[in-house]
């Protein structure tokens, strides 16, 4: 470890990255992406955490994808997200190698992870950023869509640096395999207290559409009216066999799980065809929606902001008009086979 | 038990998209925007009213912001919180979340003996999710976020559920402990008449910096350690073509266009 710590003085990017049936997840690969960038013009390394009780080839696809350290620890203990040891030995390596940027991705470990490490390390944090950039004095922009315009957030005196990003912001990187990097074992903390175990956690088989691969996405917000009002916006994604995708007060209202919402703290999405349903074009999810061909926007408020951001616009309330939309294009699909 | 709830007076939801950025002066605009109780705190208090009825509890219902925000800890007095605290100090505004935290975390210290802390996990403007994990960090106690169940909640170990991608997650926390609640737990009720007329007698007490014992450094927008550098305008304009006509003519339109793009096969 001395030998290393002799070479990171000149400063590093750490990604707090995530692994899930062997799998790298997406967005910790576009983060080593972002931060290879950023690293490359601060000259300074880039190194990945990696957790979990079996990591396949994952420490070697996040050196491809840019990393120069991979910090791993192996357990049958690690086989959950457990945050009290992830917490500690992000800390205890952070307040020995003082890193200069910490990134992890908005997902539901990160989310609840990175607070803590950020109050611990007693500096800033910006929550999901949809763009990173470094100032002409180096220290990193955070981009934040708010209040119909971009917020730049900056943590000026305190380090590291911190921010969330959702998966899909960032684009994922190609894999180099020639890269070399440097694999480090880390021992599990001796004095955990386990004030908080997780014991289980189920994900379970989608069935539908996943939002970030999809080509047709349906998206409905709050002007759906009520809980069955939602569901005709769900039956029009089903017959368009396109993915459902919602705003934040959707999954406020419960009628929709906050894995479906599309948006700054959600799913970045990229479809070619994209129809928004009782929504009001708030940036929060706009920003989310990136490089649709087609898009088309349904609401009974002829002056909402969203009419300002799609190509097609459609003044109904969307109650009404969805029942008799779904019913032109079952027409239609059935004059096609006869 | 001793539940402290945190409230936060956010505006309200349905009136939020008047706050806007003025290109020109690049500050904020807000128009008479209503302030609310934070929707999620609501459940959050739902949920200590929930304990008190199970076990017998003693609620606070704590709160930063400025005087106005009075209102909203005299709104959560009459749907059952014993008692009431606002921090208000100037020294405390233009925190970020973790001067936010910081400062929260502070009060329920001089509080004093408590078994849970229970916030809301998210606030509908800043929606963050931060000041939660963060409290709980600075007062050294266990967190979990967006618990949607209580399975096992009695004794000193409480098994709850959480929400998580696609599925769910079930975690064993110590007390004392801080939860974030999400929507999913239970179903705030209304405001009744008879806990308005009770709120009457209760005292909403007032906290600056000073009462607290913390430094002017350490709070507010000298103790933030995130700044908003600028204001910038983000590009999501279109340009627009409104379909006209019926109902009937506008689904019709709409149909053509989707066949065309392919996604009607």
């Amino acid at each position: 470890m001395n030998d290393m710590k002799a070479e990171t003085n000149k400063g590093s990017i750490w990604v707090v990255a995530e692994i899930k049936d062997c799998m790298v997840k997406p967005v910790s690969l576009q983060l080593v992406g972002k931060a290879r960038e950023l690293a490359d013009q601060l000259q300074m390394d880039v190194e990945t955490f990696l957790f979990g009780d079996r990591l396949g080839d994952g420490p070697q696809l996040l050196v491809a994808a840019g990393a120069d350290t991979v910090y791993t620890a192996v357990s049958d203990e690690l086989e959950m997200y457990q945050p009290e040891l992830y917490a500690e030995m992000i800390c205890t390596l952070a307040k020995e190698k003082h890193p200069e940027i910490i990134l992890l991705g908005s997902t539901f470990i990160g989310r609840e992870l990175a607070p803590i490490v950020a109050a611990r390390l007693d500096t800033g944090l910006t929550a999901h950023c949809i763009n990173l950039v470094l100032n002409s004095d180096g220290t990193l922009d955070q981009q934040i869509p708010a209040y119909g315009g971009l917020i730049s957030i900056i943590c000026p005196d305190r380090r590291p640096q911190m921010a969330t990003v959702a998966e899909g912001v960032f684009s994922t990187p190609g894999a180099d395999r020639s890269r070399s990097g440097a694999v480090v074992s880390m021992p599990l903390p001796s004095d955990v207290r386990w004030r908080v175990k997780t014991v289980e956690i189920v994900e379970e088989q989608r069935q539908e559409q996943s939002l970030e691969s999809a080509s047709f996405i349906v998206a409905g917000g709050a002007g759906a009216g009520t809980h069955s009002g939602w569901g005709k916006i769900h039956e029009l994604s089903g017959i368009l066999n396109a993915a459902l995708g919602c705003t934040r007060p959707v999954v406020d209202e419960g009628w929709a799980g906050l894995e479906t919402m599309i948006g700054q703290s959600g799913k970045m999405v990229s479809p070619q065809f994209y129809i928004g349903v009782g929504l009001s074009g708030e940036l929060q999810h706009m920003v989310g929606i990136k490089g649709a061909s087609i898009m088309v926007a349904i609401n009974n408020d002829p002056k909402s902001p969203v009419f300002e951001q799609v190509d097609y616009g459609i003044v109904e309330d969307c109650t009404s008009f969805i029942p008799l939309l779904i019913e032109k294009i079952k027409a239609r699909v059935e004059q096609k086979v006869s | 038990m001793k539940i402290v709830v945190c409230v936060k007076a956010v505006p309200d939801p349905k009136e939020a998209d008047k706050i806007r950025i003025d290109p020109e002066t690049k500050t904020l605009i807000r128009d008479n925007v209503d302030l609310t109780i934070n929707p999620l705190d609501k459940h959050a208090l739902e949920a200590a009213l929930q304990l008190k009825k199970k076990f017998g509890a003693t609620i606070t219902a704590l709160s930063m912001g400025p005087p106005v925000a009075g209102a909203i800890v005299k709104e959560s007095l009459a749907l059952g919180a014993d008692h009431g605290i606002l921090l208000s100090d100037r020294a405390f505004g233009g925190a970020d979340a973790f001067a936010t935290a910081y400062t929260l975390s502070k009060a329920i210290e001089k509080i004093g003996q408590f078994d849970l802390v229970l916030c809301g996990m998210a606030s509908s403007d800043g929606a963050t999710e931060w000041v939660g994990p963060q409290i709980a960090t600075f007062l050294q106690i266990p967190v979990v976020t967006m618990v949607n169940e209580l399975l096992h909640d009695s004794g000193e170990r409480w098994l709850v559920k959480t929400a998580w991608e696609n599925g769910y997650r079930k975690v064993e926390v110590q007390l004392p402990a801080l939860l974030t609640v999400a929507r999913e737990i239970n179903k705030p009720k209304n405001l009744g008449f008879s806990g308005i007329i009770k709120a009457r007698k209760k005292e909403i007490t007032t906290w600056s910096h000073e009462e607290l014992d913390v430094s002017e450094e350490c709070v507010g927008s000298r103790g933030s350690p995130t700044i908003v550098a600028d204001f910038g305008t983000l590009e999501t304009a279109r340009e627009v073509r409104m379909l006209e006509g019926s109902a009937e003519e506008k689904a019709e339109q709409l149909v053509e266009i989707l066949a065309e793009s392919g996604a009607i096969r």
